[in-house]
């Protein structure tokens, strides 16, 4: 196709149309929307900053923000620290290793919503039960507070996601050539030794990539919230994605949701553009 | 005799690890086949009595085979017009090398960073104005959602692929369209399995977007119909821990047959 002839457009047409209607037009309108007292229906009215200017004094969003944060830093370092062991124990040379990949990865098959209805039966039932029987007091009355709330999603994210980050490590540590580490056995370098200074410098990369991808996954999670705790008790493990659905649709406040939407699109765009700056920066040094 | 000794170790903490990931499909599934007043005098045990009953009651309720059914349709329908239509899409930005691809692609590729919530208000307010808050408008937006990852994972395979392959059949007398379809396209296709896994997975576990497009009763898919099944049956836990093991089987038989397509396409999307 050197010239853009017919055929160029007609190949594009499709997904053309459905990214412009889809994404771009809505987006554009968004931030339109976030600036007027768009109330879902008729001609809204200019207001300038006065949307954004509230969000910034309301303690119910700023509360469901810095949850958000909360949760995603825990998740980041709880699923990356099981799902790198979950890739170091199905890449060392045991015999059921296909089999326990199998096993690690299924919940990630999984929705969200469902999981999250799963776990409630964990939390609620079985945690009960094993408190009863053991009688130590930590098993009960899970996600009825705020702490149990929290821990409840991370333990559920971190079934959920370990997998498919192991998954990604997985991909790395079979990269490393089996000679380098021959060759470090026999000049004498431990288990641990290998691992520092040949395994985890040719693993590096992952860290980038499983880092963000854990961090977006975190900070957008809506289905595992809307069906573990519900924001349950009294708001207080509401996360953003969460918060944005409910002012538009349950209290159908739509220009001041929007708002939030445009705050929450910044903030992942931003993160997104980092990752991609250091894979450059990355690639430029390699 | 150490190394064994080890890797026996690191076997044996992989077998508790597994037992533990599994536990909570087991606990549902033991739970859904007893009675009410078992699940709550001893929840951790087996059945006194295996009853069929919860899962003959939630498959009513979830009216299970129309819901599958829905699943299976948009899924399957949106998937196939994604692998289409985003290769069609990629093999064009790749074979023409002009400023206007690159722009094209870039704004594919950016889109990619945009969260749904942040579109979804003007979305829905758009499409119910021109009366597509439906199926088939659910599906536009699939792949409208779905595009960008496909373009970009369909451009990195197609750059591998010679032109040379497209002008031969061009001298053969092919048109641009029977090049794409019988010479490029069945090249594509490890990563067409790839773009379909990682969209199947994506669309069939989607609860965010249907709730918001499809409301009618009878057109519901899984996710949308087991979340008004919990709300009305949240304290029933033996009807609602069958609603949910039925409604996973789909997934863990696709799973059994496919899981190293799958576990391959995942890698591939997430390292991309």
């Amino acid at each position: 196709m050197r010239n853009r002839d017919a055929a160029y457009w007609l190949f594009l047409t499709p997904v053309l149309a459905a990214l412009i209607l889809v994404v771009i037009v809505p987006l554009i309108y968004g931030f339109y929307y976030s600036f007027t007292n768009w109330n879902g229906l008729g001609t809204p009215d200019f207001i300038g900053l006065k949307n954004y200017i509230d969000l910034f004094t309301d303690r119910g969003f700023l509360d469901t923000f810095w949850f958000t944060i909360k949760f995603s830093v825990a998740a980041i370092v709880v699923i990356n620290i099981i799902g790198l062991s979950l890739a170091l124990i199905v890449t060392s040379k045991i015999k059921s290793s296909n089999l326990l990949r199998t096993v690690f990865f299924m919940p990630n098959l999984i929705g969200g919503l469902i999981l999250g209805f799963i776990w409630q039966f964990i939390f609620i039932k079985v945690f009960g039960a094993i408190g009863d029987l053991t009688g130590i007091e930590a098993f009960n009355g899970w996600l009825s507070t705020t702490e149990t709330g929290f821990w409840g999603l991370i333990i559920l994210t971190s079934w959920q996601m370990a997998g498919y980050i192991m998954i990604i490590y997985i991909a790395y540590l079979q990269a490393v050539p089996e000679e380098l580490i021959e060759a470090a056995k026999i000049d004498g370098a431990n288990s641990f030794q290998r691992f520092r200074h040949i395994t985890f410098p040719l693993v590096a990369p992952a860290f980038t990539v499983s880092l963000f991808l854990t961090l977006s996954h975190s900070f957008k999670i809506y289905d595992q919230n809307l069906s573990l705790t519900n924001g349950a008790p009294y708001n207080s493990t509401e996360m953003v994605a969460m918060n944005i659905v409910k002012s538009a649709f349950t209290e159908n406040d739509m220009a001041y949701a929007q708002a939030k939407a445009v705050i929450f699109f910044v903030i992942v765009a931003a993160v997104s553009l980092t990752q991609v700056y250091i894979n450059k920066k990355r690639e430029v040094e390699l | 005799m150490r190394k064994k000794w080890k890797l026996w170790l690191v076997g044996f903490i992989g077998f508790i690890l597994a037992l533990l990931w599994l536990a909570p499909f087991y606990l549902m599934i033991v739970n859904a086949f007893k009675m009410k007043r078992d699940i709550f005098a001893d929840t951790l045990g087996l059945p006194k009595t295996w009853t069929f009953e919860n899962f003959t009651q939630a498959f009513e309720q979830l009216d299970f085979l129309r819901t599958l059914f829905n699943s299976l349709l948009i899924s399957g329908v949106s998937v196939v017009i994604i692998i289409i239509f985003s290769a069609m899409a990629a093999y064009a930005l790749s074979r023409n090398k002009s400023k206007v691809s690159s722009l094209l692609f870039f704004v594919f590729v950016a889109a990619m960073l945009i969260p749904f919530q942040s579109v979804m208000i003007p979305l829905v307010a758009q499409f119910g104005q021109l009366g597509m808050l439906n199926k088939a408008g659910l599906i536009f937006m699939y792949l409208g959602f779905g595009s960008s990852l496909s373009i970009f994972l369909y451009h990195g395979t197609l750059k591998g692929i010679p032109t040379s392959l497209d002008e031969a059949a061009k001298i053969d007398g092919a048109n641009r369209f029977q090049v794409f379809w019988y010479i490029i396209f069945p090249l594509l296709k490890p990563m067409s399995i790839t773009v379909g896994i990682l969209n199947v997975i994506w669309i069939w576990n989607d609860y965010l977007l249907p709730s918001l497009v499809i409301g009618g009763a009878g057109s519901e898919t899984i996710p949308l119909k087991l979340f008004f099944f919990f709300g009305q049956y949240t304290k029933q836990w033996h009807l609602a821990l069958a609603g949910l093991t039925l409604s996973i089987i789909p997934v863990i038989i696709a799973y059994f047959f496919a899981q190293r397509q799958i576990i391959k396409g995942i890698a591939d999307g997430a390292v991309k």
